[in-house]
């Protein structure tokens, strides 16, 4: 571990995950700190998993499964890709991913953002509970299944299957969506909208009109279980 | 001679068959139900010890003692789970149960120095604080589920499947889903839950691995963590499990229940715990994982003589479910109200159709005695001081009758029970537990 200034460099190329961990889940809240830079990622998983502290942490590389997962007030930001998971069950604080993400991020994330400014993959935002995740790129399939609250903002395309089995979760996507899911339908924008995604975009970082983007809300017409809607079921 | 009399019944349709035919054309929907499979299946009675005599000393019943402790997550966890006896409570939501059954088996279960295990749905306060050992369930739907309170948890449970439906989603109908469940799940009060039937964030074994390594890391490596599969390729999927790093295996039989399951999965999916059991050992012992990673084993465990018999077999532990519920007045014509007065509740069990002894309607959310609904008024005839008494008596009772079976067979420890203390009775129960027939020799396909 090396200290400079205010910043906490941690260099896992010569230390471990479990280590780094430690340090962010134990000792980094016993005193205000500033930024926390964790040097040489290469991929490792379980970055900076569990923070519970209002710190600034930056991953200078790509990192595997579950970076920040279960983040809560920290501000995370991966300076490259991310792999699956990346902030599943974010409770609060900010994860940004500044390349792309792979599949099943955000999943059942209950508060805070996350922001990918490139593509994420398949089942995004998946479960989804109450977070916010905007990405800048397109989005894979079956993104938002069985989202039940919050927000997913899609600024590129998303991938067929999109919102499938949704439940209270609102989607939001600006260019063309190959497919909805079961129960997932189109819904006209409304103010409420406008104003979330404005707020969400500019949080992100994106400079696109809302108007752009088209609501995808959920038709309700799975919440009981019904013989009229067996295919739906499967 | 084949008869053709004019009320000679059809073997292929006969009266059950007619009936699920007709209601399957009226209604056009499948039956959904609760508690486990009722077809007749191999079960721990087709197996028998064979008790000491001359060949083994006895213990003295009542005088000598023997050792009923349980360690299980040795492998990798700083804190082992420590209890008094191997028989444990399985997983049961807050949702599926009412919140005075579940703090009657968080009573009953610490009284016994036992644990007990949340659901689908998270973990409530009552439950935590009734619980003095409580194992923590990741499910594929994550309802409920937060890093705060996976740190309060004593061991983690990822599930996998469960016996009543290996390979099944969930559903809690919408009359359970009350203003306290819906808030718990972030749903909408009353409407149906569905739960997946995969995770969210991980697909196969490797990715297993991974995720398990990252809730070793939220919890800082202190509490084991097990992987819980429904019985179908239990060879395979124990093995499978203990490679991506599981400390403790909870294997769940075809007999194990649910809160609410297609009839269809309930009957015809996954294999009886007998021959489960069997598997998981060899399983482990391929792997030469036995002492290391701890079996637990669930699915209609109902008496000492079936927890005896499954740690005979190989098992570390049982978990109970169906049979928690039975000793909380489950199927009970009675419920005890709080002056100590007995009720009747036949006319209920009438109203849905059924009869005290019978009853498998925990998805109604209408129990006639309290156990698995969220109605207010339902749930006030489980007093959960009554609850609890008979539970803990319940649980003491098995683990006296383990004992018994134990010292009998000249055991010190429970733990010391084992399988060439057993025979079969039946020539399936011989293959599939893969112990002689009795009096025989011979072991079907060996």
């Amino acid at each position: 571990m090396e200290s400079v200034g205010a910043t906490v460099k941690l260099d896992l190329a010569q230390t471990t995950v479990r280590e780094v961990n430690h340090f962010l889940q134990h000792e980094l809240g016993k005193e205000p700190a500033g930024a926390v830079e964790i040097l040489n990622p290469a991929g490792a998983h379980n970055i900076a998993v569990g923070l519970d502290a209002p710190v600034e942490v930056h991953i200078r590389g790509h990192a595997g499964y579950y970076v920040a997962g279960m983040n809560k007030r920290a501000t995370v930001t991966i300076h490259g890709n991310a792999g699956k998971g990346v902030a599943e069950n974010i409770m609060s604080g900010v994860v940004r991913v500044k390349g792309d993400a792979s599949d099943g991020i955000g999943a059942s994330g209950q508060g805070g953002l996350l922001v990918v400014e490139g593509n994420a993959a398949s089942r995004c935002g998946i479960s989804m509970k109450g977070c916010d995740i905007v990405v800048g790129g397109n989005v894979g399939h079956v993104s938002g299944f069985m989202a039940q609250a919050g927000h997913l903002v899609v600024c590129g395309d998303a991938g067929a299957g999109l919102g499938d089995s949704l439940y209270e979760a609102v989607i939001y996507v600006r260019g063309r969506t190959h497919g909805l899911g079961a129960d997932a339908r189109e819904e006209p924008l409304t103010d409420t909208d406008r104003v979330t995604l404005a707020e969400l975009l500019s949080a992100a970082g994106f400079d696109y009109d809302p108007e752009a983007f088209t609501r995808i809300g959920s038709a309700r017409t799975l919440y009981h279980w019904n013989t009229e809607h067996r295919e739906a079921y499967g | 001679m084949v008869k053709t009399g004019a009320h000679e019944e059809s073997f292929s349709f006969n009266r059950d068959v007619v009936a699920y035919i007709n209601s399957a054309a009226e209604r056009g929907v499948y039956d959904i139900r609760g508690m486990g499979a009722k077809r007749s299946l191999p079960t721990f009675d087709d197996l028998v010890f064979l008790t000491a005599s001359m060949s083994r000393y006895p213990l003295e019943g009542y005088r000598e003692k023997c050792e009923t402790k349980t360690v299980l997550g040795t492998r990798s966890a700083k804190k082992p789970i420590k209890l008094d006896t191997p028989i444990t409570i399985a997983g049961m939501s807050f949702g599926a149960l009412s919140a005075h059954a579940k703090e009657s088996i968080g009573r009953a279960a610490t009284a016994n120095g036992t644990s007990t295990t949340t659901g689908d749905g998270g973990m409530t306060v009552e439950e935590r604080a009734s619980s003095k050992t409580l194992v923590y369930q990741c499910l594929p739907s994550r309802y409920g589920f937060n890093p705060d309170d996976l740190r309060k948890a004593d061991a983690i449970e990822v599930v996998i499947g469960q016996g009543a439906k290996p390979g099944g989603g969930g559903m809690l109908l919408g009359q359970k889903v009350s203003a306290r469940v819906a808030d718990m799940r972030t749903l909408p009060e009353g409407i149906d839950q569905r739960s997946a039937c995969r995770h969210p964030d991980w697909t196969g074994p490797d990715d297993l691995a991974i995720k398990l390594h990252e809730l070793r890391e939220l919890t800082d490596w202190q509490v084991p963590i097990y992987v819980k599969i429904g019985a179908s390729r239990v060879f395979n999927d124990v093995k499978l499990a203990v490679k991506s790093g599981a400390d403790v295996v909870v294997l769940d039989g075809m007999q194990g229940g649910t809160a609410a399951t297609q009839q269809v999965f309930i009957e015809h999916a996954g294999i009886p715990t007998l021959p489960a059991l069997r598997q998981a050992v060899e399983a482990l012992d391929e792997m030469d994982m036995i002492g290391t990673v701890q079996l637990v084993i669930s699915g209609g465990i109902r008496t000492g003589s079936d927890v005896a018999k499954a740690l005979a077999m190989g098992a570390d532990a049982v978990a109970l479910g169906q049979g928690v519920l039975i000793a909380l007045g489950c199927n009970s014509a009675c419920y005890t109200d709080t002056q100590g007065n007995e009720v009747d509740v036949t006319s209920d069990y009438e109203k849905l159709g059924t009869a005290p002894g019978y009853c498998h309607h925990c998805q109604s959310g209408q129990c006639p005695v309290g156990i698995t609904t969220q109605d207010d008024e339902l749930q006030r005839r489980l007093v959960v001081e009554e609850g609890a008494r008979r539970l803990g008596n319940y649980l003491s009772v098995l683990t006296l009758e383990l004992a018994t079976l134990a010292r009998a067979c000249g055991k010190s420890k429970v733990h010391n029970l084992e399988r060439e203390d057993l025979v079969a009775l039946t020539v399936e129960a011989a293959a599939m537990a893969k112990r002689p027939l009795a009096g025989t020799d011979w072991i079907p396909g060996t």
